[in-house]
């Protein structure tokens, strides 16, 4: 620690270079929010998307599941589920589960209607589609 | 041993927050470990408590506890700091009541009520925030949280207000309502998934990696002046230079999260670079409590709390600076991203940085609150037992899943043809699985000990106060 530099020295380095990152920080943050719109398609979030992320959330699929990576990593990454599987085979395993095969982690049942199935698949499909840097690297996520 | 009272009676309100934060950890490593468990028998406790409720429960423990163990801490700190008494202590148990009762009936709709009736139940169709990793809690309980962090900072900051102002009461302060504030976004959660993604991480990224950076730096400084006796003016100067480090490399850091998220690709290197400089404010703090420890101008009475500081110090680099950059970079972190490395970061990053420094300042002032200046020398060899059991458990833990992540890695992220299913990849970690069981298994070991040094009282011959009798003065 140099004898030179005082602690309100130090205090003020830390304001100034706390505001400015802030700064700095929102201005990336603000282009971003310009940029979104056409990295997730938002035009094609339809009413079915919206009620397929409600389903998504109020069932905490994020809890065993990743998507774009982010969850927990007990089952399947989800963000590619749709080009890796396709819609029919989304709903047929809902609808299968659990397996109950011994001593295998066992997904829940969520008694999910046809017309839920549908809002979740078109919330997998459009997830798929946006623009995630080329990631995962393979289809297995 | 000699016998020491709280300098001003209202710190006394901590104690309460401290117990409640024990009981509450012990919560979270049960059923830590029966996650870990539920990782290789997979129908385990199935359908009882399902893999995704078993987790919440133990990441909403964590950070329930952890806050706790921040808001006790104030309680402890802000008087001695204020040298005065705290605004109303009335006002700090109420809150710690309402806190805990919120806390247990969240937990608890968890574990009895489907996910999905609780939120219907609870107004997320009115307002929907739930269902968002660690972001879990009903509407209402989010709604508390607010209530109870204002009621908290009210109490605090007051305290502040009507008596001496340090940098290290300054500096948890600004921690403490940058945290307030940022949980606000945990309101937001906007319909376009890439959206409801960005200001996600503004709470939980710019939480641990930004303000509770602050709360960390202010309560090591604030054992290092008590326990070193070193200069203030040394001190504060560390304290702003590692909190300076600490923001200015977090706060754009934040764009190591926005690599693969559907967020422009300048952030990676926006990313890149700034959280590769992200270790250096916990570098700082290693150097800060080695450096203060040999300028000592005392020697305390309670090694073990010294143990706690210094080894939070280290520990916090090695799982926040040394375990975040092996993934940070974005070239990495392509492969990286939601594997078990991110586990390992995760569970080393918040053992060594905020469950450390917690223990630590329970550590420092649950003696004091209890009459006496330090634990006997049995209690404190059993205490630092329990450090060492519990950091090489967790240190084992986390070489076990950095082994898992890489395995995983090589065989599911790496091959552009061909690469192995999730399920068939998991099944390949197995051993690693087994590993951190024990690893867990060990920590909790550690913890018992830790919970057990409380009670222990001195041996026949070492002299002075019971520990009956101090613990029924307390």
């Amino acid at each position: 620690m140099s004898r030179g530099l005082t602690s309100q020295a130090a205090r003020n380095i830390f304001y100034g270079g706390t505001v400015f990152f802030i700064l700095l920080f929102a201005v990336l943050i603000f282009n971003t929010e310009q940029r979104i719109p056409a990295r997730s398609n938002a035009a094609e979030i339809t009413p079915a998307v919206v009620r397929g992320k409600h389903l998504w959330e109020t069932r905490n699929c994020i809890g065993c599941h990743t998507l774009l990576g982010e969850g927990a990593y007990f089952a399947p990454e989800l963000g590619n589920v749709y080009p890796r599987r396709g819609g029919d085979f989304i709903k047929a395993w809902m609808k299968a589960q659990p397996t109950g095969a011994p001593g295998r982690r066992q997904m829940p049942q969520f008694h999910l209607n046809d017309q839920q199935l549908d809002d979740l698949v078109e919330f997998l499909k459009w997830t798929s589609k946006v623009d995630t840097e080329k990631w995962p690297p393979n289809i297995q996520g | 041993m000699t016998t020491t009272t709280v300098k001003y009676a209202s710190q006394s309100v901590s104690r309460l927050y401290f117990i409640g934060a024990l009981c509450l950890f012990v919560g979270q490593i049960v059923f830590g470990i029966t996650l870990g468990l539920q990782y290789v028998i997979g129908d385990l406790f199935f359908p009882a408590i399902p893999f995704n409720i078993a987790r919440m429960v133990h990441t909403n423990l964590l950070i329930v506890w952890l806050l706790m163990g921040f808001m006790g801490s104030a309680y402890y700190l802000i008087p001695e700091e204020s040298e005065t008494e705290l605004h109303s202590p009335v006002l700090a148990k109420a809150l710690f009541w309402i806190f805990l009762v919120a806390g247990a009936l969240t937990i608890l709709g968890y574990l009895l009520v489907p996910y999905a009736t609780l939120a219907a139940a609870t107004g997320n169709d009115f307002w929907a925030t739930m269902g968002r990793e660690f972001l879990e809690q009903p509407l209402p309980t989010k709604l508390g949280i607010v209530v109870v962090a204002l009621g908290f900072l009210f109490n605090v900051s007051m305290t502040v207000l009507k008596g001496r102002k340090t940098a290290i009461s300054l500096v948890l302060l600004m921690g403490l309502w940058g945290l307030a504030l940022l949980f606000l976004f945990s309101f937001v959660n906007p319909s376009n998934l890439v959206r409801d993604k960005m200001y996600w991480w503004f709470v939980v990224h710019l939480w641990v990696e930004g303000v509770w950076e602050l709360i960390l730096g202010a309560l090591l400084a604030f054992l290092l002046v008590k326990t070193t006796g070193v200069d203030r003016e040394v001190i504060d100067k560390w304290l702003y230079l590692i909190i300076t480090f600490a923001l200015v490399t977090g706060i754009l850091g934040t764009g190591h999260h926005f690599y693969f998220i559907g967020l422009p690709g300048y952030w990676q290197w926006v990313g890149s670079v700034f959280s590769a400089l992200e270790p250096i404010p916990f570098f700082a703090m290693t150097l800060f409590a080695f450096n203060m420890v040999q300028r000592r101008r005392r020697d305390h009475p309670n090694q073990a709390a010294v143990l706690w500081t210094v080894g939070c110090a280290v520990m916090g680099f090695l799982g926040a600076g040394l375990w975040g950059f092996i993934h940070t970079l974005s070239p990495v972190n392509y492969y990286t991203h939601g594997t078990q490395v991110t586990a390992a970061h995760g569970h080393l990053a918040f053992y060594g940085a905020y469950v450390m420094v917690v223990i630590a300042m329970i550590s420092y002032a649950m003696p004091i609150l209890r009459g006496r200046e330090a634990n006997p020398p049995r209690a404190q060899a059993i205490e630092m037992w329990s450090f060492w059991v519990m950091s090489i458990s967790m240190g084992v833990m986390v070489l076990a899943l950095t082994g898992a992540g890489v395995l995983q890695v090589w065989l599911q992220r790496m091959p552009t043809d061909g690469a192995m299913s999730f399920m068939a990849t998991q099944d390949q970690l197995r051993f690693f699985y087994w590993v951190r069981i024990a690893g867990g298994v060990g920590f909790l070991a550690g913890l018992v000990m830790y919970l057990w040094s409380f009670f222990v009282g001195p041996s026949a011959d070492e002299a002075g106060v019971p520990a009956a009798a101090s613990l029924q003065r307390a």
